[in-house]
């Protein structure tokens, strides 16, 4: 039997090769330059700003990332920021005109124990910005808790700023309205699946009061509390945002994320009460009806008679909590898959995961160390893996094949087509998703079955020059330099070196001549 | 200490421009060195003793590499180990011993971090105690964001591996070529040669060929390709660099081990390479054979880039310390360079590629190009702005918004990890600088005004 569950083993030194969430840090970045004209100063050494590398290459942005460093170099260390923080602020407000300057604290601020707090307040006298520090802490909270945190932060010092200022109009909108609180940059798939919760929207004839962050001005921040309700629609970031406009404001919100049929069906259902609830009268099960029968395709193609290949199939699931519980149930509920066992990385969500999952799957795994989830996934050898790139790398080192479901991204997961994972749409696309991913598989099982492809040795005749035949000998120095070029070009070059050798009528293949075989060819 | 040909550092002074800015920049954290340093020391492990950021940086800016079981981890430090309410000795001691026993290294090395610096735990205290115990030697490097930039982390690596005391090795572990270069006669007789620098290895086995053929036996290399095989080092041996950030490396084997530095400009391009060599053959009195034609001869090989680059103005932001080197080729390609930004400009190990970067601009009749140490990029994206260079090399945080801008970059991380040394290398570097401009002459069709907004 597996272990059920892994405790955290906290509060000493870890080997770690790999980590599914960032640091906290992170986190607030994200958020931060997610809205628009927020500019993120790090007190950080010099290097800690991957951040920018990271959104200018993964997500190819045009833009310069609205994200500095205050330099935390040996001077600090010794002597304190001093001035150093205050001016760096000040320098930006002149600079960039910002609407809102977060002061990022990193791991080093955090043992350097530096009144962050005070450099905020002393800043704010003279900048036209707003300062905020974010309010993490590198050591307790990850990348998605920070993000969620600052979220919060944000919100709530715009809304008690409007309320100070008395522009807050907390009236609702004539029309129903909705504000999506879950749009962020660095986040899987997120922008398809923004535009597709939009097109959901606006076929229930609710209007959008507000997106945030990305792309949000925090000077509208105020105009929160006009929609109906709220919908969260990834648990990791905005449940706290979401929270705290229920309590301050008594605003419903609905954090059943809309992903495969069925979910998307009981979220329609939560709007449908709320909106009913607040003196509406709509109802959207004819809406949901069309779309499952008609409009999405996944519901039909999970009965039609391939998918009854699938039935019982071994699959595992891992990923943070919204996709991997979401998976699991899509795997189970609308398609018949068996899978054999569920996890996420984000532990500190382990109750809710259980309570989504706990009937959906033989086991349920809460942990963040890649190496025990390799582990598992070889012992169980599922038919499929749905998980991170983690999970895709240690599928291929397996042979089985992954559907990548979660973050952490790479750069193939900001695909420039269409791909929500959320709404008809995203059930269509995830349908696509496990259907290739389990024929795939398949069809290489079959291969492995019947001999593989005979091809090979047809396609490779003639492309090689036989050095026997040439009578070129290789010494050994030049026949361990030939094993150290990768394989995949590693013919080429032994061609283009006797080619080159016999050229020259020289019968040795020394080093010097592998060189210069290589200057010659360049 | 022994400066062969000291430099004239006042002379320098009058003639190059050299600036500072607040160090407000973009770099990556010198941690990073650990990417090429164990793929190139075979038998090592690289720890690195930090937080989940350093881990982060290393697990997203290593990509790909991180999946193939690589020779590097994280020992991350939690709140215990800030807080001083577990010993840092036996932490460590228990880490090494699972790296001993699932990777059985012969060497590991600790890579000092940022929060090893400001908890000023005492690896270098440590180290010495645990490897005894453990049977196994630890190298202790600081290699961390607070005192430097990106490529300097190799300096503090190859500075630590300077320090330890010459091993007894068998024959036996010897690499293939200095087991022939002993059967050669060759060579002209001549003090011991070390050379300093990690470079992969078919660049390691051509600059010693290079040097074989003016009859100079290369002793030894730091790195070598596994620990065991590191070079015995004694005093009066002579050394010389092949990269330019490697300057505490450089003091170290001067002022620690006795040895002799030839200071020459290096060994980038074919004119770096031609006078890398040129200097150390004159330290050991020997006629160079051949340079010349050799220099020729790369140079036609350039011809076509160096079509497409002449007469183009190029702008170095400045993140890795290779960028004189590769301005003074660039300028002698036929280039106009703008600025020179760099981290950090040591003027004393880089002076005979200052004195060359000098001779390249009044050979080649352009301005001496300005010198920027610890760059502000924000002043820097300005002044790109003003200048329209035709060529911004930069880091990724800012090449996809200055192509925005209609800004031809290259990003500068490539060039730490092509082979860019010697005479045969040269056309790699010309390559790398000319792809963005071929791929723009590529895509003309589709002007470049109807998607970059030109602001």
């Amino acid at each position: 039997m597996l272990k059920l569950f892994f405790k955290l083993l906290s509060y000493h030194m870890k080997l770690a090769y790999w980590m599914y969430a960032g640091p906290a840090h992170i986190g607030t970045l994200r958020i931060a330059s997610s809205f628009k004209n927020v500019h993120a100063i790090m007190h950080a050494p010099l290097g800690d700003d991957y951040f920018n590398v990271m959104r200018s290459m993964l997500e190819r942005k045009r833009d310069f990332t609205a994200v500095t460093a205050s330099v935390v170099d040996r001077h600090v260390l010794a002597r304190g920021s001093q001035e150093k923080v205050v001016n760096n602020i000040s320098r930006k407000d002149k600079e960039e005109k910002p609407d809102l300057v977060v002061l990022t604290p990193t791991c080093t601020s955090s043992i350097l124990q530096e009144d962050l707090q005070n450099f905020v307040n002393r800043a704010s006298i003279e900048t036209q910005a707003d300062v905020l520090l974010a309010d993490v802490n590198h050591y307790r909270v990850n990348e998605m808790q920070a993000a969620d945190r600052t979220l919060e932060q944000i919100v709530q010092f715009y809304i008690k700023k409007a309320s100070k200022n008395k522009q807050l109009d907390t009236s609702k909108t004539p029309e129903p309205s909705v504000n999506i609180i879950g749009s962020f940059n660095l986040a899987f798939h997120n922008q398809h699946d923004i535009a597709e919760l939009k097109r959901l929207m606006s076929d229930l004839n609710i209007k959008i009061n507000s997106i945030i962050p990305e792309g949000a001005s925090v000077q509208d921040l105020k105009n929160l509390p006009k929609a109906w309700f709220n919908i969260v629609p990834y648990r990791e970031i905005g449940l706290l945002t979401a929270e705290y406009l229920k309590d301050e404001f008594n605003m419903p919100f609905i954090d059943t994320t809309p992903m495969g049929v069925v979910e998307t069906a009981n979220c329609i259902r939560k709007i449908q009460y709320i909106l009913n609830d607040n003196g509406a009268d709509v109802n959207f099960e004819k809406y949901i009806d069309i779309q499952t029968r008609f409009v999405s395709q996944s519901a039909w193609f999970s009965r039609s008679i391939d998918c009854q290949n699938l039935t019982g199939k071994k699959a595992i699931v891992f990923g943070d909590s919204t996709h991997a519980a979401a998976m699991t149930k899509i795997l189970t509920r609308e398609m018949g898959i068996n899978v054999v066992w569920a996890g996420t990385y984000c532990k500190y969500d382990k109750s809710w995961f259980e309570k989504e999952v706990g009937d959906l799957c033989d086991e349920i795994v809460i942990t963040d160390d890649h190496n025990l989830i390799g582990d598992l996934i070889a012992k169980v050898e599922p038919a499929v893996i749905f998980g991170t790139q983690m999970e895709r790398h240690v599928a291929k080192r397996l042979n089985i094949p992954c559907g990548v479901i979660s973050a952490p991204v790479h750069i193939q997961n900001f695909p420039l087509s269409y791909r929500p994972f959320l709404g008809y749409e995203g059930a269509n696309q995830i349908a696509d998703l496990i259907y290739n991913s389990f024929t795939l598989g398949m069809e290489d099982h079959l291969l492995e079955i019947f001999g593989g492809h005979d091809t090979k040795e047809i396609l490779s005749a003639g492309l090689s020059v036989d050095s026997e035949e040439l009578k070129i000998k290789w010494n050994l120095e030049s026949q361990a330099e030939l094993t150290k070029i990768p394989g995949f070009i590693r013919g080429k070059i032994k061609r283009n070196t006797e080619k080159f050798a016999q050229e020259q009528k020289m019968d040795l293949i020394t080093l010097e001549v592998m060189y210069a075989a290589k200057e010659a060819a360049s | 200490m022994t400066l062969i040909k000291q430099i004239e550092n006042e002379d320098l002074k009058e003639k190059i421009n050299f600036e500072c800015e607040t160090g407000n920049y973009h770099t990556f954290c010198p941690i990073s060195c650990v990417a090429w340093l164990y793929q190139k020391i075979e038998d090592s492990f690289f720890l690195v003793i930090g937080t989940k950021t350093c881990g982060y940086f290393l697990q997203n800016a290593l990509g790909v590499m991180i999946f193939a079981e690589p020779r590097y981890a994280m020992a991350e430090l939690e709140e215990g180990d800030i807080s001083a309410q577990l010993s840092d000795y036996e932490e460590l001691k228990r880490l090494c011993l699972q790296v001993k026993r699932d990777r059985n290294p012969t060497v590991i090395f600790w890579i000092g971090t940022c929060t090893t610096e400001i908890i000023k735990m005492d690896l270098e205290g440590i180290a010495p105690k645990l490897e005894v115990e453990i049977d196994l030697p630890i190298v202790v490097a600081r290699a961390n964001g607070l005192d430097y930039a990106f490529t300097q982390g190799e300096d503090t690596v190859l500075a630590a591996l300077a320090q330890r005391p010459n091993q007894e090795k068998s024959k036996k572990s010897l690499s293939i070529i200095n087991a022939e270069n002993t059967d050669d006669n060759s060579f002209v007789k001549h003090l011991p040669l070390i050379l300093f620098g990690s470079i992969p290895d078919p660049v390691v086995n051509q600059l010693t060929l290079e040097l074989k053929k003016q009859g100079i036996r290369v002793s030894g290399w730091l790195p070598s390709k596994r620990y065991t095989e590191l070079p015995l080092i004694y005093e009066g041996n002579y050394v010389c660099g092949v990269n330019p950030y490697l300057s505490r490396t450089a003091t170290t084997l001067m002022r620690r081990r006795k040895c002799k530095l030839i200071g020459a400009p290096f060994p980038i391009g074919p004119d770096g390479t031609r006078a890398w060599l040129e200097k150390i053959c004159s330290v050991f009195e020997i006629q160079p054979k051949g340079l010349k034609e050799r220099e020729e001869e790369i140079w036609g090989k350039l011809k076509y880039y160096m079509s497409l680059i002449n007469g183009k103005s190029v702008f170095f932001m400045g993140d890795n310390l290779l960028e004189i080197s590769l301005a003074r080729f660039l300028i002698r390609s036929g280039m106009v360079v703008f600025e020179i930004g760099i981290p950090y400009m040591d003027k004393r190990y880089q002076g005979a590629e200052l004195q060359l970067l000098q001779k390249t601009c009044k050979e080649k009749n352009v301005p001496i190009p300005i010198i920027v140490e610890k760059p502000d990029n924000f002043n820097q994206v300005d002044r790109i702005r003003d200048m329209k260079p035709d060529l911004v090399i930069t880091g990724m945080a800012h090449a996809n918004p200055l192509e925005a801008r209609g800004i031809n970059t290259k990003w500068s991380v490539e060039f730490t990890f092509a082979q860019i040394h010697g005479f045969t290398n040269a056309i790699e570097v010309l390559e790398l600088v000319t792809r963005p401009l071929r791929r723009n002459q590529k895509l003309e069709k589709i002007s470049s005004e109807r998607y970059t907004d030109r602001r």
